[in-house]
């Protein structure tokens, strides 16, 4: 073997994650100061930019965590998952399930059961943040598919590609908010269930507070699932499920890109 | 002349040789509402392979008033393993979108085995690493139809299987691949001073002629186990006087050089950015009066 192999970037990307390995051969230092040393900066500047780029994906579960706290686990992340991509506005789609099993194993962090759910809204909105374009469908092309079409149950529903349902067992729409300036968590019971709509209208990334029955029915029409099935799935769930009322949110935010009848149900 | 009134077109490679910033996500709206007089942005290309959004949005409107430089921090020119060709297919689509009038990645390595570090990794000078870069360069810039730039990094630590210097090495990467040269100055005084070498031979060694961007930032200072000082490359705080000095006598080499001052960590408000670029731009102006160009011209003739 070479010496320039054995200093090759296998080793090298093997020891900048994993503490235990030593520095990579085949490294010099001018004035013969520790490799190790100065290894150690790549070390750092890896497993600290990522913890950097989690924090800015997931600032509520730092907050609710504590730096020291939010840092350390967050160092275990990156090494466990390192990105995959050099994308890294969407990394971090584990982290919500890494926390469920870190909270498991650590018994000062169990009083956060609901950080995963916390970390799964903030994904959300990121993904939402930088999920395609698709401009809505007008007032009228609603109005005339709900009216002219004796097949209103049959017409299926396209959602903005940023629309995202999250929801817990946990107040989580009520603790996101109260680390937006506008609201506190004292009165917030986490206990609570809650389901959010994410979407962004515009350029702006929103948390909407819906029923578990309207996020139903939201996923349901995200599989294609007709208006009519869509509905009954809702009701089901919940006796009290407001059609118009979900409509009427999802249409105020710009969140319906097509309705039309499926194939083979033309008129 | 205010922003409006200029015209961002230009051919691939030709930034104008003025002061230009990194645009920050906190700065967007300041920057589209003052329309601040200066010559370019700049933007890691990876932050915008994202499908649509705020990003794409205020982009776009930038783009309508300022040049632009893309620079990506993710290609891994410098890897043992092939380029990623969606990534080269990501950077080909928003050069279309954009039309930058630079492009420009990194002399380093940043990915393997599947994981991306996020961090610009050294590379031995040898002949295989050579061949390696090369070839990644010439497929880049046939991908993406235009001359890239490629920028010295900075470093920590040497390879004992390095036969060539940096400078060396870049010297033979711009002749066979004919790329451009993005010099940033502070990777050349930190590498320096982290490497016991002396940075104005470094700089004076370096393939000048294809230097078509310089970069500037400041650096964090730390310590080796002997106590000697090791520079990190922090984006993190203002240009270092001795980086300043540097930038003057590169100038003094090359006349005015399209010039970024960079900054990614503890990002200070639009107006201090503003404020350090227009320091720059001062050292700008004065090479390209009259009298500095004659001086120029006359040290080349004479060179």
């Amino acid at each position: 073997m070479t010496v320039s192999s054995q200093a090759g970037q296998p080793g090298f990307a093997r020891a900048l994650l994993d503490p235990s390995c030593p520095a990579p051969p085949g490294l010099r230092t001018w004035n013969g100061s520790s490799v190790e040393r100065r290894f150690s900066v790549h070390r750092n500047n890896v497993v600290s930019s990522l913890i950097d780029v989690l924090a800015s994906t997931f600032p509520v579960v730092a907050e609710l965590l504590g730096e020291p706290f939010f840092r350390a686990m967050s160092a275990q992340f990156v090494r466990r998952h390192p990105p995959v991509c050099p994308v890294l506005a969407l990394y971090g789609s584990e982290f919500a399930a890494f926390i469920v099993d870190f909270i498991a194993r650590h018994e000062a962090a169990a009083t956060l059961c609901y950080l995963a759910d916390v970390a799964r809204l903030e994904f959300a909105r990121v993904q939402a943040c930088h999920s395609a374009d698709t401009v809505a469908v007008d007032r009228q092309v609603i109005d005339f598919a709900l009216s002219s079409a004796d097949q209103v149950a049959n017409l299926t529903i396209g959602l903005h590609p940023s629309v995202a349902v999250v929801e817990s067992p946990f107040a989580i729409v009520s603790i996101w908010a109260a680390h937006q300036g506008d609201a506190n968590l004292q009165g917030v019971d986490p206990m609570q269930a809650q389901t959010a709509i994410v979407l962004r209208m515009d350029i702006d990334v929103l948390v909407l507070l819906c029923t578990a029955a309207a996020g139903e029915f939201t996923r349901s029409l995200q599989r294609g699932t007709s208006l009519g099935q869509s509905a009954a799935i809702a009701t089901d769930l919940d006796n009290a499920f407001d059609l118009a009322e979900v409509l009427g949110l999802l249409f105020n935010h710009a969140a319906i890109t097509s309705i039309c009848l499926p194939p083979g149900c033309q008129p | 002349m205010t922003a409006t009134e200029r015209r961002p077109v230009g051919p691939p490679g030709a930034l104008p040789k003025r002061a230009g910033i990194g645009l920050k996500p906190q700065h967007v709206a300041a920057v589209l509402e003052q329309r601040p007089d200066i010559g370019f942005f700049e933007v890691h290309a990876e932050n915008y392979m994202v499908a649509g959004g705020p990003a794409h949005h205020f982009l776009g409107r930038i783009r309508e008033l300022y040049p632009l430089s893309l620079h990506g921090v993710g290609l891994s020119v410098g890897g043992e393993e092939p380029l990623d060709d969606g990534h080269l297919a990501e950077l080909a689509r928003l050069i279309d979108r954009y039309q930058p009038a630079s492009f420009s990645e990194h002399l380093a390595w940043s990915s393997h085995g599947g994981c991306f570090f996020n961090d610009l990794l050294p590379l031995a000078y040898d002949r295989r690493t050579l061949q390696r870069v090369c070839d990644h360069v010439d497929q880049v810039q046939q991908r993406l139809g235009c001359r890239m730039l490629l920028e010295n990094p900075s470093t920590y630590v040497e390879f004992e299987a390095s036969t060539m210097d940096e400078p060396q090495f870049l010297r033979a990467v711009v002749a066979r691949s004919g790329c451009g040269l993005l010099l940033d100055i502070n990777n050349a005084y930190v590498s320096c001073i982290n490497n016991g070498r002396d940075t104005a031979a470094y700089l004076r060694a370096m393939p000048l002629d294809a230097v078509a961007e310089i970069h500037l930032a400041g650096f964090a200072v730390d310590h080796d186990s002997l106590g000697a000082p090791l520079l990190i490359d922090s984006h993190g705080c203002a240009v270092a006087d001795p980086v300043w000095q540097l930038f003057a006598s590169m100038l003094d080499e090359l006349g005015p050089v399209a010039s970024l001052l960079e900054r990614d960590n503890d990002v200070p408000t639009l107006a201090a950015l503003l404020a350090e670029a227009s320091s720059a731009e001062a050292l700008l102006v004065a090479r390209a009066a009259p009298a500095a160009t004659i001086r120029l011209a006359q040290r080349r003739a004479a060179a």
